[in-house]
């Protein structure tokens, strides 16, 4: 699959994640969270922030656990808990969440 | 005793009968397509990148490899009469009502096929024993269905003959790699596994980060250094757990409790940055050359760091390829301690180290859960555990009972040898197949409804990541919180006071 951003198409697998993860932009972002049916607010963004920056110093996205010690730091534990972070992304803070900040897909049995 | 009767108020109800035949729904799992794997996925593993122009006479000669390799598939292909033994056992069936999803007709597809060319009845009269060319759509056929098996096993228990489905469904997934078509998630993985040491892809740096991260939350909560140690040479112990406990929800939990077991033990142990994945999905494609690479990695990590035993962490496949297999894939492992099985699961263990005295327990502290506990399909049908007979049933049950008040079994032809799947096995737990996972989950989640109905049941435990993270998508479809899945050493942490144990409560 592909997205449209401003006018450049960005290539997708077929489960929604960019192919070229150089091509990732916070309009991007906006794109693929629209399609996921994800309004993005701020406590969305601290997330994908969150993954991004995690993601550049280790190559791999965090485990759950280590995302929500950190949300709750930054948040607190009214949003930096297991039960809010799938409020926020239904289909799970580890893998939708990285679709829209634009990480591979975590893989596993998980 | 007399039966309860049903029509008064306050009898158990019956919520459902997980038994129940459902009405045929032919072509009702006909779309249900996992994605295929790319060029880049299936090369690392030996197989073309695409579907060979050649395929049908590669897929062919391959069917008379595998006969000829492996007597018990011949075996397997030859001897069904039909009894019909086989066609509710299972969960798919159950759940999608598709006759393809009889075992016998999941057989069929492949035995039809191989009596065509390796039968003489097949080879000259085909329209009377059910013999069917290799076109095409047989092809696509086998990839739709063959990937709608979980390789359970549960239908290879009701057989009398034996056959064991699973063993049919990683050969015609063997036979479809040969010719270039794989299935995306599990090839991916296997690739993954290869350049990286799991399945996941975390790198040592990224693993260390990780580890330190949660020893930083055992100190919080027990104000003790609970280690997590990572490639420390001249460890006792190598720990071979699914990468799922480095990352995932509740199986993270599960990998904190091994950690509290082996400090009160007093055990040097460690984790293997090399050899940091117990799965090992080469056996769910059917590859034995693959499934003995993974294996290798364990051969190789336990010498390097000169341990002298393996224990492994809670992965139900990976028990299998354990228990079962690794002496014959990565053996002998005449370097290790003798005195200890090798390997050994980790309930044995923790059980050890209760009945020895060494962990010091207050089960008040799950009074929070009233618990039952699901066999997971590859230890309880595929392995064995501990010293005794039906010790990898007993194994997971005394350590719940001894770190729990409240605990129920769900009904008997449910559990133990007849456990059903949790509907994500055997490489289906895909989000391109949720479909097919919440459906499968079904005769597992009306058992897990009538011990709610009857006893209160509100969590259940298990042994694998793979049923723990296939729980926390499909049970709030049946009406349970993603949380209600535990795992065993989880509810072990919660219960286990370590010497010294500072809880932050008792510091107000």
């Amino acid at each position: 699959m592909e997205y449209e951003v401003n006018g450049t198409t960005i290539e997708a697998d077929e489960e929604g994640y960019i192919t070229n993860l150089g091509e990732w932009t916070n309009d991007l972002a906006g794109v693929i969270a629209t399609a996921e049916e994800i309004d993005m607010t701020e406590e969305h963004w601290a997330v994908v922030n969150f993954l991004r920056e995690y993601y550049e110093e280790y190559q791999i996205a965090p485990a759950v656990r280590v995302l929500i010690k950190s949300i709750k730091k930054s948040l607190g534990k009214e949003v930096g808990n297991n039960k809010y972070m799938y409020e926020l992304f239904p289909y799970g803070p580890a893998k939708q969440a990285c679709k829209i900040a634009g990480l591979p897909k975590p893989t596993g049995c998980i | 005793m007399a039966p309860h009767d049903m029509n008064t108020d306050d009898a158990p109800k019956i919520v459902g009968d997980p038994f129940k035949m459902p009405d045929l729904a032919c072509g009702a799992m006909a779309d249900s397509n996992t994605f295929k794997s790319a060029p880049e996925h299936n090369e690392p593993l030996g197989f073309p990148g695409e579907l060979l122009e050649n395929w049908q006479e590669v897929a062919i000669a391959k069917i008379g490899e595998l006969a000829e390799k492996n007597r018990a598939f011949q075996v397997y292909l030859d001897t069904c009469v039909k009894c019909g033994a086989c066609t509710d056992k299972c969960h798919y069936f159950l759940g999608t009502g598709d006759p393809k999803n009889m075992p016998v007709a999941r057989q069929d597809l492949l035995r039809s096929v191989y009596r065509r060319y390796y039968t003489f009845a097949g080879k000259y009269f085909p329209w009377l024993v059910g013999a069917r060319d290799l076109t095409r759509e047989v092809l696509d056929e086998w990839y739709t269905y063959y990937h709608q098996c979980s390789q359970c096993r549960r239908c290879s228990v009701a057989c009398p003959y034996g056959i064991d489905t699973a063993e049919i469904s990683m050969a015609a997934r063997e036979i479809l790699d040969s010719v270039g078509v794989g299935q995306k998630y599990c090839n991916e993985i296997i690739a993954k596994l290869k350049r990286t040491g799991n399945n996941l892809g975390l790198n040592p740096k990224a693993l260390r980060a990780t580890l330190e991260d949660l020893e930083e939350d055992l100190e919080e909560e027990t104000g003790l250094e609970v280690k997590l140690p990572l490639d420390v040479k001249g460890a006792d112990i190598l720990l071979i757990t699914p990468s799922a406990d480095f990352f995932a929800e509740p199986q993270i939990d599960g990998l904190l409790g091994y950690a509290k077991v082996f400090h009160a033990a007093g055990v040097s142990w460690t984790i293997s940055s090399y050899a940091s994945e117990a799965a090992n999905f080469g056996m769910f494609i059917g590859s034995y050359e693959n499934m003995r690479e993974v294996s290798w990695r364990i051969r190789q990590a336990a010498k390097d760091l000169g341990v002298k035993r393996i224990i492994f962490g809670e992965c139900g496949h990976a028990w299998r390829v354990g228990y079962s297999f690794l002496n014959t894939l990565a053996g002998p492992f005449d370097f290790l301690d003798q005195n200890y099985p090798i390997p050994q699961h980790i309930l044995e263990f923790t059980m050890d180290e209760i009945d020895k005295g060494t962990l010091k327990i207050d089960k008040s502290r799950n009074d929070e859960f009233v618990m039952t506990f699901h066999d997971s399909c590859n230890v309880a049908r595929g392995s064995a555990m501990g010293r005794k007979e039906g010790g990898q049933f007993d194994l997971p049950r005394q350590v719940l009972k001894a770190v729990c008040n409240h605990f129920y079994d769900m009904e008997r032809d449910t559990i133990r040898e007849n456990t059903f799947c949790c509907g994500g096995g055997g490489g289906l737990l895909t989000d391109d197949l949720i479909d097919l996972r919440v459906k499968g989950a079904k005769p597992r989640m009306t058992a897990l409804q009538q011990v709610t109905e009857d006893h209160g049941v509100t969590h259940m435990a298990a042994i694998c990541a793979i049923c723990k993270s296939q729980f926390t998508k499909v049970m709030p479809k049946y009406g349970y919180e993603m949380d209600s899945i535990l795992s065993v050493h989880q509810l072990v942490s919660n219960a286990v006071i370590l010497e010294g144990q500072v809880d932050p409560e008792d510091e107000d």
